[in-house]
């Protein structure tokens, strides 16, 4: 892990000796052992790891929508095993940012009201609703977009609308689980270039995973998994190693 | 937030539209059998205890009647044994109020170009008290009418409009069976009788002209029937003792003997007839209610459909910050908009319904605010509860599990 953001202020995340286990008919099988890591503000983190590592179960945890077997999680300085469901909600509507790999948008509302929808649940009055997420839609490129509904726009867009929908609350953290994991290689730049750019400029923290080397290679900071286990923890090597990841 | 889960609901209502008014209809057909059937059964009702009030209350009716000669029995009626002075014995006893005795029979009326065949009954002024009658118009005949057995007439509703059209019969004269009898007045409307007979088409004469003149007796003085008025509800049971006991001692029964007469409590007849219609009315809206509780299964079939199907939406909406409530409450709603939308449409047709029924079939209804709240607030709240279920599963869902479902 860098000196450099042990430094700093108050982590987003902390995390210590996480475990996860699924319990299955087959008896209980372990996805984390004893993941420890910390994540400061402002950084730009890629998890990478191979199909079955257990990447997906990390970012579900951190994302407050699964609960690890045992272990610390704070997020925000707060310990996210003593939230009750309300504060979890809570915390996922006004923290965290979700950008997924299937967009998720719903397919029966105009991408304005999509955009707009997690700001419902922070009780923000339609007026103002409206507005920030034009202001979101803007800031993503698709303003003129806002009555549309999502099977009328190409993938890349949809994906816009779905980090202007995890920007809309302001929140700190944004994470990604396979945001380009649809698209082909030209928007997946462009979408790259968005996150980029949220990073440095407006600060907000990101993390996403990934299993392309070109798309890991945008982030700063290279989380990579292993069964279960953090093999690497440090900055990104720009050039393609040679163990490039294949799988999905 | 309610504003936006309200536009939320009905965009989802409007997604699957025809879901949405299949649901709806079971809401709709069940509200509209209970306003209808409640319609039609207060109808009934209403119906039976207008009857009732037409016929006069704490009445009896005695019956002359059932004699054994040489071991044949007659059956009620086939004797004349009551008489005028049997009338006038059992107006003196105590808490009698009125009695009227009573000679009926049929004849021809003419009056004009115009006949009419109806019933014509032989009585007292009294029989008006008794009944509870009212004239329209004239005079009723009085004692000296009775007692000179003056040929003089009271018509009932049906009676003048069949002769006299819309002409005044009063002091006109008609003929009874070839005799001129003048008209004193009209009686007041009555309607059906419980029996369903129209009370309306008879005649009045004095019971001395129908003994002597019109119809004849067996036997100087008797009367088919008597009615007698006790003074309230309380002394029924004694006033219909003290009756028998004072016939069967005007008409020397031996101990053990059978009454040659019968005492009937018209009261308590009519009242066997309103429980029954009231008992009728009660399964009328208890068999309704049952299609009120298929519509709310109805609703939770749909609804459970509805959650399952938008299970991903469902984990969606938890990944960006919806808590179980918002979830709860906005699957609440489309099953409350539902229900309640299903419900007013459900009242609208159920009164235009009975409105139309009763205008069809000429059945009386009667459609009370009473019933139409109760079938809305009753229909609306079954709706809510089945609605509930789902909803509440809904919520429950964990978000990884909802968002993780194809």
């Amino acid at each position: 892990m860098p000196e450099a953001h042990e430094m700093s202020a108050n982590p987003v995340i902390r995390i210590e000796r996480l475990y996860k286990e699924y319990v299955t008919d087959a008896g209980s099988v372990p996805v984390l052992k004893d993941v420890a890591t910390t994540v400061m503000p402002g950084e730009f983190i890629a998890i990478m790891g191979p199909s079955g590592s257990g990447k997906s179960t990390f970012m579900n945890i951190l994302g407050c929508l699964d609960v690890a077997t045992s272990g610390t999680y704070l997020l925000n300085g707060r310990d996210v095993n003593t939230q009750s469901g309300d504060e979890l909600a809570h915390l996922r509507n006004q923290v965290i940012g979700f950008v997924f790999q299937g967009f998720n948008l719903l397919p029966r509302a105009s991408l304005e009201d999509n955009v707009a929808l997690p700001l419902i649940y922070s009780g923000i009055p339609r007026a103002e609703r409206m507005v920030r997420a034009n202001e979101m839609l803007e800031k993503v490129g698709l303003g003129s977009y806002r009555r549309s509904r999502p099977n009328q726009i190409s993938g890349g867009q949809q994906q816009r609308v779905a980090i202007a929908r995890a920007l809309v609350n302001r929140p700190k953290l944004i994470l990604a689980d396979e945001p380009t994991g649809n698209l082909d290689t030209h928007t997946s730049q462009e979408i790259m270039a968005l996150f980029t750019e949220l990073n440095e400029r407006d600060g907000i923290t990101i993390v996403l995973v990934t299993h392309e080397s070109d798309i890991a290679a945008h982030a700063r900071r290279l989380v990579r998994l292993s069964d279960g286990c953090i093999v690497y923890d440090g900055l990104v090597v720009h050039a393609a190693p040679a163990h490039l990841e294949t799988t999905s | 937030m309610i504003g936006a889960m309200l536009s939320e609901a009905w965009m989802a209502m409007g997604a699957n539209r025809l879901r949405t008014i299949l649901t709806m209809l079971g809401m709709v057909i069940g509200v509209c059998a209970v306003i209808l059937m409640l319609a039609v059964g207060q109808g009934a009702q209403q119906q039976v205890q207008a009857s009732i009030a037409s016929m006069g209350s704490n009445l009896f009716i005695i019956l002359s009647g059932s004699t054994t000669s040489g071991g044949v029995r007659m059956g009620g009626g086939a004797t004349p044994t009551l008489t005028l002075a049997d009338a006038q014995a059992i107006e003196e006893l105590p808490s009698v109020f009125a009695v009227a005795p009573s000679s009926p029979g049929t004849a021809q009326l003419v009056y004009g170009p115009n006949n009419w065949s109806t019933q014509v009954i032989g009585t007292l002024p009294s029989f008006l008290t008794v009944r509870d009658w009212r004239l329209s118009a004239g005079f009723p005949f009085t004692d000296s009418d009775v007692r000179s057995a003056t040929r003089v007439a009271l018509l009932g509703q049906t009676v003048v409009r069949n002769l006299f059209g819309d002409e005044d019969p009063v002091g006109k004269t008609i003929r009874i069976r070839n005799s001129p009898y003048v008209i004193l007045g009209v009686l007041g409307a009555k309607g059906q009788s419980l029996d369903g007979r129209d009370q309306d088409d008879t005649v009045l004469v004095p019971v001395t002209t129908a003994q002597r003149k019109l119809f004849g007796t067996q036997f100087a003085g008797t009367v088919r029937f008597i009615m007698a008025q006790a003074e309230s509800a309380e002394v029924m049971s004694a006033v219909e003792k003290s009756i028998n006991e004072l016939l069967r001692q005007r008409h020397r029964i031996r101990e053990g003997a059978e009454n040659d007469f019968s005492v009937r409590n018209l009261t308590a007849m009519a009242n066997t007839a309103a429980e029954t219609a009231q008992v009728m009315s009660m399964m009328l809206g208890a068999i309704a209610s049952v299609s009120l509780l298929v519509g709310g299964i109805g609703i939770m079939n749909i609804m459970l459909v509805s959650v399952t199907e938008r299970t991903r939406e469902i984990g969606i909406r938890m990944a960006i910050g919806a808590r179980g409530k918002d979830i709860l409450l906005q699957f609440l709603l489309e099953a409350i908009i539902i229900s309640v939308i299903g419900c007013l449409i459900g009242v609208l047709l159920g009164v235009g319904g009975a409105l139309a029924v009763s205008k069809a079939s000429g059945m009386a209804v009667l459609i009370t605010m009473a019933s139409i709240v109760t079938a809305f607030v009753v229909a609306a709240t079954v709706g809510i509860f089945f609605g509930w279920y789902p909803a509440r599963k809904a919520s429950l869902l964990r978000p990884i599990d909802a968002l993780r479902f194809q």
